[in-house]
């Protein structure tokens, strides 16, 4: 910015400079928030409205909806037993991600610490699976969970040290745990990395300090590194819940649900009625249903982290 | 370090096992996250009966027919899946960047009646992911005839991607010092002025970022084309790697070839733009 042309320029005036700079501004927030606000009015507000009305319908999804049923849709979902086994499904997947997924990409996060030489060579292969697309991830793991040993690798393995081979996605009882097994390895990179980040914030004179007061390496992790971290943790926590809610694409590639239902989860339930069945308005329920755990649970986080790191828009 | 050595002798031996801990957890996890990978490139470098018979050696000497052929067999359609990928990919990280750099420059610089509650709107997509609301969204798709149409894709990969990246702009944009602003209106700038040959420039990095994400995420969406697009010619590279498997899944080495040809693509865009991409994660979960 030259100073001297900026002068000039207010001396001449523009034409535009006769409009009172008040209206100027409101044209301008107006036509910049002009196509964001369309596009999501009409591309996820304007959806989630019309499938509440289609969740009140029998609809197959031709001509317009008339078979009103009222709740029926809600009551019925809540009566299949398919819907009460996906619902588990996702409790389980939570339930999983927190307990194992979490503390492992917490501990590797500490693992690679500060000053690790090779630091950035863990990050950019830890991280590699989350970059990958979720259909390559599924197929990769679709060929090493191969039940024959001559073709699945983990098989391989487990027969070369004694064991006997596991149909992994073809056992009711193994598919799920071999899904989440592939949900880990795509995602625990990403969760290592907000660890890292949230690390990386911790000034490690606190740390140098607790250790200089007699502290030992794991009372320092428990007293100083683990509550200095706590919103990163909660974010992790946060991000983890929603998208185990919600997963699709792994396991539709890898079992589409089955066998018999035992990995079905509510995103495959609704994808099933939606696109398989075409039972719109049911499917239409169903995404109702997932809408409100995501958004009960949402608020639940609100409440209690007084604080919201990663909605911290909600607060203004 | 040799001067601690002397006058505490234990530290270094105690250092010494520490670090090897620590490196065969870390090496142990970096071959268990390679494990899959690796046995992808093995399969795709070998002929069918070179992986029927010896499934798990390294494939010496190298075979690149399996690729030779995805590349150059028409009826694979490769490249035009790939060319499809590319146009979703570049008008969805256009659209998204633009779009979400006007609407984060207002929320976060200029004031109006309803800005908190507009705002709070977009952060209200934030708990409604694409996952959720496909079924809803396809609905709205074919009222508006966009089935079966690559620019259904693009916008309805942009309209999702809208609350993140507003947030992670906004948080960059109000990071930049408010004087600046004012010694710029006191220099007769225009707020438009401000917005385009200040604040941009200046948000490079965070633009950046934020076009790494989408690129990424674009490249990878399988979802949106899976319910939109039915026409095979409209495929894009996640969708056709997906039909390829069903289609010649008996094939392992060929379908390995396949996989790892559609892995590549985001591989080497991973490995230039990892710093982007890692900084726009990081302030989207974090900073907010």
């Amino acid at each position: 910015m030259q100073s001297l042309p900026a002068i000039s320029n207010l001396l001449k005036l523009k034409p535009s400079a006769g409009l009172p700079r008040r209206f100027q501004d409101n044209l301008m927030i107006f036509l910049f928030l002009l196509p964001a606000v369309v596009l999501f009015l009409l591309f996820v507000v304007y959806p989630i409205l019309q499938s509440v009305y289609y969740s009140l319908f029998n609809w197959k999804g031709f001509g317009p909806a008339v078979d009103f049923v009222g709740l029926d849709n809600f009551k019925n979902i809540l009566k299949d037993r398919v819907f009460l086994i996906a619902l588990r499904n996702g409790l389980l997947i939570i339930a999983l991600s927190l307990l194992v997924q979490l503390p492992l990409s917490l501990l590797l996060a500490v693992l690679v610490g500060r000053d690790l030489p090779g630091r950035v060579f863990f990050r950019t292969v830890f991280f590699l699976p989350y970059v990958l697309s979720e259909v390559i991830a599924a197929l990769m793991w679709l060929f090493i969970l191969n039940p024959d040993p001559d073709r699945g690798f983990v098989n391989a393995v487990i027969v070369a040290l004694g064991g006997q081979p596991q149909a992994w996605l073809g056992n009711p009882n193994l598919v799920l745990i071999a899904i989440f097994a592939a949900l880990t390895w795509k995602y625990f990179g990403y969760h290592m990395l907000l660890f890292m980040t949230g690390l990386q914030n911790i000034p490690s004179e606190i740390e140098e300090a607790g250790r200089v007061d007699g502290a030992n390496a794991l009372q320092n992790f428990f007293y100083i590194t683990l509550p200095l971290l706590s919103s990163t943790i909660r974010t992790s926590v946060y991000i983890s819940v929603l998208g185990s809610l919600q997963q699709f694409i792994m396991v539709w590639i890898m079992s589409k649900g089955g066998p018999v239902n035992a990995s079905e989860t509510m995103a495959t339930y609704m994808y099933r009625f939606g696109f398989v069945r075409f039972q719109l308005g049911y499917g239409s329920a169903v995404a109702i249903y997932m809408f409100l755990l995501c958004l009960i649970f949402s608020l639940i986080y609100l409440h209690f982290t007084r604080k919201p790191d990663y909605l911290s828009g909600l607060e203004g | 370090m040799q001067a601690t050595a002397t006058y505490r002798p234990a530290w270094n031996a105690r250092k010494f096992f520490q670090r090897l801990l620590q490196y065969s957890v870390l090496v142990t996890v970096v071959i268990l996250v390679f494990v899959p990978i690796v046995i992808l490139v093995f399969g795709a470098l070998k002929t069918r009966g070179e992986l029927m018979s010896s499934p798990y050696t390294p494939p010496i000497p190298p075979r690149w027919e399996n690729l030779i052929s995805i590349l150059t067999t028409p009826r694979y359609s490769f490249w035009p899946m790939l060319w499809n990928s590319v146009m979703v990919m570049v008008a969805t990280t256009t659209g998204v960047v633009v779009i979400c750099s006007l609407a984060a420059f207002i929320f976060s610089r200029m004031d109006f009646r309803f800005k908190n509650w507009v705002f709070q709107l977009f952060t209200l997509g934030l708990m409604f992911p694409i996952n959720i609301a496909i079924l809803p969204v396809y609905f709205v798709l074919r009222q508006l005839n966009l089935l079966d149409n690559l620019w259904g894709v693009i916008i309805v990969q942009t309209a999702f991607q809208l609350s993140g990246n507003i947030l992670i702009l906004r948080g960059f944009f109000a990071a930049i010092p408010a004087e600046l602003q004012d010694a710029a209106y006191i220099d007769g700038c225009t707020a438009f002025d401000f917005f385009w040959r200040i604040l941009l420039p200046l948000a490079k990095p965070a633009l950046a970022a934020v076009a790494a994400l989408t690129m990424i995420m674009s490249w990878n969406d399988l979802l949106v084309p899976l319910v939109v697009i039915n026409n095979d010619k409209l495929w894009p590279l996640p969708l056709g790697t997906m039909q390829f498997q069903g289609q010649y899944g008996q094939d392992l080495a060929l379908v390995s070839a396949f996989v790892l040809l559609s892995a590549l693509p985001t591989i080497i865009f991973y490995l230039f733009a990892e710093r982007q991409i890692v900084s726009g994660l990081t302030a989207g979960a974090v900073k907010g």
